[in-house]
């Protein structure tokens, strides 16, 4: 390499390089200025942007669900509780292949075909970024295997709630109701905000009447979470507010007595507090296990419940409608007296049927051969119908609509449970307006021994026999009797007043009536004599044995021949002790046969677990 | 050159620690204090993974070694190496295409028995490397025809590399290559011509992308069209630096990095994670020690004392400075995804050891000069 050359390279090429070098580096710096400016914008001027953007993506609010409130029993026995349990949930967004999650997870966990359908059914209708159950209360094996293996699963938890437990199983289930998932209709009713964390709600019964008192109002906490969505620390939490405690007026004991002896028969038994309308036991035949609907009730379990000939799902005491039969004459009676229709000592001659002046029908008595001459007493006491058929004729049905209708006949009577229906009280109104046929003479003695048109249902009896019994004070049948708040020991009771008392035009009436209902149970003759025996209290009552099946002029009842489904119903109504009533019932089984026979005995041995409870050791 | 070799004496008053080891004492000291900042930043988007944070300390042991080992090599004796190097490189990069191992739908891998090679990464040196040894060789600036040769040292790897695919170091050692010719003198006018060139060949280059490259391409012109797909790691890495203000969130309490929703935050997206934690105050103090580093580089090379030193220094200094661009520029969106890691900073091993490497030959370059008498 000549050395001169080199040389003058050298200088030259150095001072080439020096040049580049400066440009080189200002390019340098033109471009981490802009780059600085990015930065500039993104963390000084659009700073406020991006932190909300952060914020939104780090905090999620979540419903804090309230819990649910607790039912007691009148004495503190608990009929609702909430136990804890463990459901499993999968938020749709954040599983890739939900088949073979799901097949997966089958293996680890039971999930049957059902819970299947049941998730993709509300997967369908819940948007993807929500969790969906899948399986409720899982065993601890289960939520331990999953624990082991949650890695493999994004997007599915095991989340830990309380569920809602009756302890008691059946017990009072037609009272309490139950709860379930909250579906569409229940979805138009509440307030869903309110609801929102909240996978439950009240179905039927008191479950359904309280709702608002038992579910409280929501919380809310402020959470932290990953991309992935699961919550790492809260933030902010307002507490929810848990729905209120109910006391009912229901004695479980009283009830689960009523309920064994009632047995495997089809029916209802209402046990009423006269003095104020506590309900004391509410039973509905056959009754159901409520704990089947609060997460879910298989659809072969439920066909057969609702294919059920017995219809366990029906509650009676509220909904069944039946004729009152001869339990309706005291009340008739009663109105003949004080309409000044008839009197005390007024007596009727029973040849053992009755004829409408110049018609050829005979009207039959119970009693082939008659009860011959019998007087108010004597005619409730033994039930004589031809006795009210002539009293019913005397009244019309104009006085007889007017005065049933003041003991709640033909309405409903308010009681603090849904699903209630009125019954019938038939009017000349009624039957113009429904049947567009006038009245007849005929259907107003049939109506005065409770059958044809008229119906019943037993909450309604209940609550007349009560009434009665209380000289008109009518008081409102309700069943719970006070509200408690979660922080707070103290019970509120919840008023309730009477509700348009029949007005008494002579107490004697009343006196005659009762002492009548008294003659039925302890009378020589009376229909229910044989239940009025070592009583220790004195009952009145009234047996009714009400037709399901109309029978011919001279057809004879013979309950053998009949089928059971068109057997008479076997009707019972009683307070006791007479003087001061502390209870009063109405009781009735369906296709029972006479009111005597199997309503009365039901009737005696509630009347005996309320009264003596606490005379023996 | 055998002139400035043994016409001159060493100056004895240099021959401080610094002279010994063949080491310079600013470049190493601002490496030091940058993977420093690097393992700070590293712990933190590591979520408690200290294994991921012990990890990257051993590679920095060895990325440091390398670096003095290498700066033991005088100039000279790279020099005289390098069109072997350069030739074996371009040979292994071949190789690759054919039987190389393929990872995350690329092939970047070679398989040598005992360890796995990426031979792109030793272009990275090799390319700047062989262009400076091509053009010292005549006087600067270079002709026409020399350029010619030059762009085609240049383009055969680019290429290969390319079609690996690895878009970001064959954009890499494109530029390594471009500053050598450019610090070599490549006249502005033939400069212009060449982006008019580029311009005109994006249709092309567009042509023969992939799927991925083309979606990232349209992801950085409008990353809110699919927030949840290709366009996620712009808008979170966005959110993380601009909800970090000016002086972040504070350590360990960035929410985006730490909650998960940033992305590769340890590798390619660390840079996030440093503007959310640490503000625009954080991501100065990390610029003004990359900047420092590329001045004292740049310093380096024009002090270097022969053609080939000064090209292969400057050049290198440069490529560190696109590293860090279209690292940053990619994270703060005004570049499209490309997958460069933040220099010293971003997790990962065998960039980490290039780079050291190349800072060595820098060192190598300060530290073997034969000083002229005073």
């Amino acid at each position: 390499m000549p050395t001169r050359v080199t040389i003058k390279d050298y200088l030259f090429e150095s001072h080439l390089f020096m040049q580049r070098s400066v440009q080189a580096l200002v390019f340098a710096l033109v471009l981490i200025t802009v780059l600085l400016g990015r930065l500039v914008y993104l963390q000084v001027l659009a700073h406020e942007h991006y932190t909300t953007l952060s914020d939104d993506n780090r905090i999620k609010i979540l419903p804090l669900p309230p819990n649910r409130g607790l039912i007691f029993d009148r004495n503190g026995i608990i009929l609702a509780d909430n136990l804890p349990s463990y459901r499993l949930e999968v938020t749709p967004e954040q599983v890739h292949d939900m088949p073979a999650t799901l097949d997966s997870l089958a293996t680890i966990i039971n999930i049957r075909d059902v819970d299947r359908e049941r998730f993709e059914k509300l997967r369908a209708r819940t948007p993807a970024f929500k969790p969906v159950p899948l399986r409720f209360r899982l065993s601890d094996e289960e939520v331990a295997h999953f624990a082991i293996d949650r890695h493999r699963y994004p997007g599915v938890d095991v989340v830990a709630g309380l569920s809602r437990h009756y302890p008691h199983g059946p017990l009072a289930s037609h009272a309490l109701g139950y709860v379930g998932r909250i579906d569409e209709r229940d979805l138009q009713r509440i307030d869903v905000s309110n609801y929102s964390g909240t996978t439950h709600i009240g179905k039927v019964g008191i479950e359904k009447t309280y709702e608002n008192t038992l579910h409280g109002t929501v919380g809310y906490r402020q959470v932290e979470t990953n991309a992935e969505g699961r919550v790492l620390r809260t933030l902010v939490r307002t507490p929810p507010v848990p729905g209120e405690n109910l006391y009912l007026t229901l004695d479980a004991e009283l009830q689960n007595i009523t309920e064994q002896t009632f047995g495997e028969r089809t029916g209802a038994a209402i046990a009423i507090d006269p003095d104020n309308g506590e309900i004391l036991a509410f039973v509905s035949k056959p009754t159901y296990d409520p704990n089947l609907f609060v997460n879910g009730i298989d659809s072969e379990t439920y066909q057969a419940l609702r294919d059920d000939d017995q219809q366990p799902l029906f509650n009676r005491a509220l909904r069944g409608q039946y004729p009152p039969g001869s339990t309706l004459k005291p009340f008739v009676g009663l109105g003949g007296l004080e309409q000044g229709i008839t009197s005390e000592h007024a007596h009727t001659f029973c040849p053992g049927y009755y004829q409408l002046p110049g018609k050829e029908r005979k009207y039959r008595d119970w009693k082939r051969g008659g009860h011959g001459s019998v007087n108010l007493t004597s005619a409730i006491a033994q039930s004589c119908d031809v006795y009210f058929y002539d009293l019913a004729l005397s009244m019309g049905i104009d006085r007889l609509h007017e005065f049933l209708a003041k003991f709640g006949f033909g309405t409903r009577t308010g009681i603090d449970i849904s699903g209630e229906l009125p019954g019938l009280l038939p009017s000349r109104q009624w039957k113009r307006a429904v049947r567009g046929q006038p009245w007849f003479p005929g259907e107003t003695l049939i109506t005065g021994i409770g059958q044809g048109f008229m119906l019943t249902t037993p909450i309604q009896l209940a609550s007349a026999t009560a009434t009665l019994s209380t000289y008109g004070r009518r008081m409102r049948p309700h069943i719970v009797a006070s509200t408690q708040k979660y922080d707070d020991p103290e019970l509120s009771p919840i008023v309730n007043e009477p509700v348009l008392s029949v007005p008494i035009e002579d107490r004697h009436h009343w006196d005659v009536v009762i002492n009548a209902m008294h003659e039925v149970v302890h009378g020589k003759r009376g229909t229910a004599r044989k239940i009025g025996r070592h009583a220790g209290y004195e009952i009145a009552g009234k047996t009714g044995t009400a037709q399901v099946f109309g029978l011919k002029e001279e057809e004879k009842y013979e309950a053998e021949k009949l089928a059971e489904k068109l057997r008479d119903h076997s009707l019972f109504i009683a307070f006791a002790p007479v003087d001061t009533p502390k209870i009063a019932v109405a009781i009735i089984v369906e296709n029972g046969g006479s009111g005597s026979a199997v309503a009365a005995p039901i009737a005696r041995t509630i009347l005996d677990a309320y009264l003596k409870k606490g005379d023996t050791p | 050159m055998s002139l400035l070799l043994d016409s001159h004496r060493e100056d004895a008053s240099r021959r401080d620690w610094q002279s010994i080891l063949h080491l310079d004492a600013l470049l190493l000291f601002s490496l030091i204090a940058l993977s420093t900042l690097g393992l700070f930043v590293l712990y933190s988007s590591a979520g408690g993974d200290n294994q991921l944070v012990l990890r990257q300390c051993i590679r920095l042991s060895i990325a440091f070694g390398a670096m003095a080992l290498i700066a033991q090599l005088r100039p000279q004796w790279l020099q005289r190496w390098t069109p072997w190097l350069y030739s074996i490189g371009l040979l292994l990069l071949i190789a690759v295409l054919m039987v190389g191992d393929v990872s995350k739908d690329a092939q970047r891998w070679l398989d040598l028995g005992f360890v796995r090679f990426q031979p792109s990464e030793m272009m990275k040196l090799a390319v700047p490397m062989m262009v400076a040894w091509y053009l010292s060789d005549k006087r600067l600036p270079p002709s026409p025809s020399r350029l010619m040769i030059a762009g085609a040292l240049i383009v055969a790897p680019v290429v290969l590399i390319a079609i690996q695919p690895d878009l970001g170091t064959s954009l890499l050692i494109g530029s390594a290559g471009f500053f050598v010719l450019f610090l070599a003198g490549l006249s502005w006018r033939l400069l212009g011509g060449l982006i008019v060139l580029a311009a005109a060949g994006a249709p092309i280059l567009w042509h023969f992308m992939h799927d991925y490259q083309r979606q990232r391409v349209i992801t950085f012109l409008n990353p809110e069209q699919d927030p949840l797909g290709a366009g996620y790691h712009i808008i979170q890495s966005k959110i993380a630096i601009g909800s970090g203000g000016l002086f972040g969130k504070g350590w360990l309490n960035g929410t985006q990095a730490h909650l998960e929703f940033l992305p590769e935050r340890s590798t390619d997206f660390i840079f996030a994670v440093l503007g959310e934690e640490f503000g625009l105050f954080g991501i100065g103090v990390l610029l003004l020690i990359y900047s420092f580093i590329i001045i004292r580089c740049v310093y380096i090379a024009t002090q270097a004392q022969d053609t080939y030193s000064r090209l292969l220094g400057g050049s290198l200094a440069m490529t560190f400075f696109i590293y860090i661009i279209v690292n940053t520029g990619m994270v703060t969106g005004l570049l499209p995804v490309v997958g460069l890691p933040l220099p010293m900073i971003s997790y990962g091993g065998t960039s980490m050891v290039t780079l050291m490497a190349g800072f060595g030959i820098l060192m190598s370059i300060h530290t073997h000069r034969k000083l002229l008498p005073t």
